[in-house]
């Protein structure tokens, strides 16, 4: 597990499925959750003084979508490492190539397996 | 050392070493069915682990949906809830969510997703007993629609699940789902227990979110009338 708090960033439109993503993790020690509504309160977060472990993003989100956030965390200097997961109703292979194509880590379709979320999540990170 | 004590001697080495042999088998027999016995329980171990994740997942999806569905009191908020429940969690692609009007005896759709996969499905409109889902809205039980009739295939008046929304023994609506997302290839087992933990929890949610709107209405009303009173007094 972390030896240090590592933050993920969870952004998602649906509360729902903001807590669930949440509740998933909460098997990783030392970790702490942030939150963001969409892309650009996404940014606006990784703009801030804390530094960002990993992403997990949806898609459709109002405002700023997920492939918007993963094209300009990609384009960032100082962001452009983070890795990020996308996680989706989209689940069509097209959708999940161009996900993986704008510098995606991983792709999750909707419904989410934890267990799957889990060993992405790790093998990404290398816990 | 005669020839015939030295071969008494190397038939005593030769028993001693079958021997050793022998025991050296036995045992080597004994950790082999021992390996295989802790094999077994380990493969044992492995599927009662996949088990008790599946059910804390599915524990972890029941537990957020029942928690969102009670989070407020606004009806559009819960019908917000539901959706992202059907979406999200279900996997529905195109859905309705009926009300039951008491008045007209007509199950209507609320909401929906999913129109260019199932056109019609934002103006259904269904009297009490009619076709599957008036059925289901008559008769409180869950359709399901069976995959292996080929010839079953979703369509407006026949969803691939139906569910009603019920407080006790009352009918207020009902849920269909006419087409999953293209990832899912059909429910699982906690798409039933999310269907059950809809028609329930849902149908309290919404008829509360109901309840507290028509009072915050009633509320206004007399609170414009005390105000009234209190101007012209």
């Amino acid at each position: 597990m972390f030896t240090s708090n590592a933050k993920f960033l969870i952004v998602e439109d649906s509360p729902t499925m903001r807590q669930l993503i949440a509740f998933s993790l909460k098997r990783f020690q030392n970790i702490e959750i942030i939150e963001a509504v969409d892309g650009l309160d996404a940014l606006r977060k990784l703009a801030g003084p804390e530094k960002i472990d990993l992403i997990l993003t949806d898609i459709n989100m109002p405002v700023m979508d997920g492939l918007k956030l993963v094209s300009m965390v990609r384009q960032n200097a100082q962001l452009k490492t983070i890795p990020i997961i996308i996680i989706t109703t989209a689940g069509a292979e097209e959708d999940r190539e161009r996900g993986l194509a704008l510098g995606a880590n991983a792709y999750i379709a909707k419904p989410i397996q934890t267990s799957h979320l889990i060993k992405t999540i790790s093998e990404l990170l290398a816990v | 050392m005669s020839d015939e004590s030295r071969a008494e001697k190397f038939l005593e080495l030769f028993n001693k070493s079958r021997e050793f042999t022998e025991e050296l088998l036995r045992e080597n027999e004994r950790l082999r069915n021992e390996l295989g016995a802790l094999e077994e329980q380990n493969k044992d171990y492995a599927t009662r682990y996949t088990e008790i994740e599946e059910q804390n997942n599915n524990l972890a999806s029941l537990y957020v949906a029942s928690y969102q569905l009670h989070s407020t009191l606004d009806f559009r908020e819960v019908i917000h809830v539901v959706q992202e429940i059907i979406r999200d969690l279900i996997g529905g692609k195109s859905y309705a969510i009926l009300l039951l009007d008491e008045k007209t005896n007509e199950l209507q759709t609320i909401a929906c997703d999913g129109e260019d996969q199932m056109p019609g499905v934002e103006t259904i409109s269904v009297r009490l007993g009619d076709g599957i889902l008036g059925e289901v809205a008559k008769r409180g039980e869950s359709y399901y629609l069976h995959r292996d009739d080929e010839n079953a295939k979703p369509s407006l008046q026949r969803p691939l699940a139906a569910v009603p929304l019920k407080i006790k023994d009352q009918v207020i609506g009902v849920i269909a789902i006419y087409k999953l997302l293209v990832q899912k290839h059909a429910f699982t087992a906690v798409d039933y227990e999310l269907f059950a933990l809809l028609a329930a929890h849902a149908a309290t949610a919404i008829f509360s979110a109901k309840l507290y709107s028509q009072s915050e209405r009633k509320l206004n009303t007399i609170q414009s009338f005390l105000d009234l009173l209190t101007t012209t007094s």
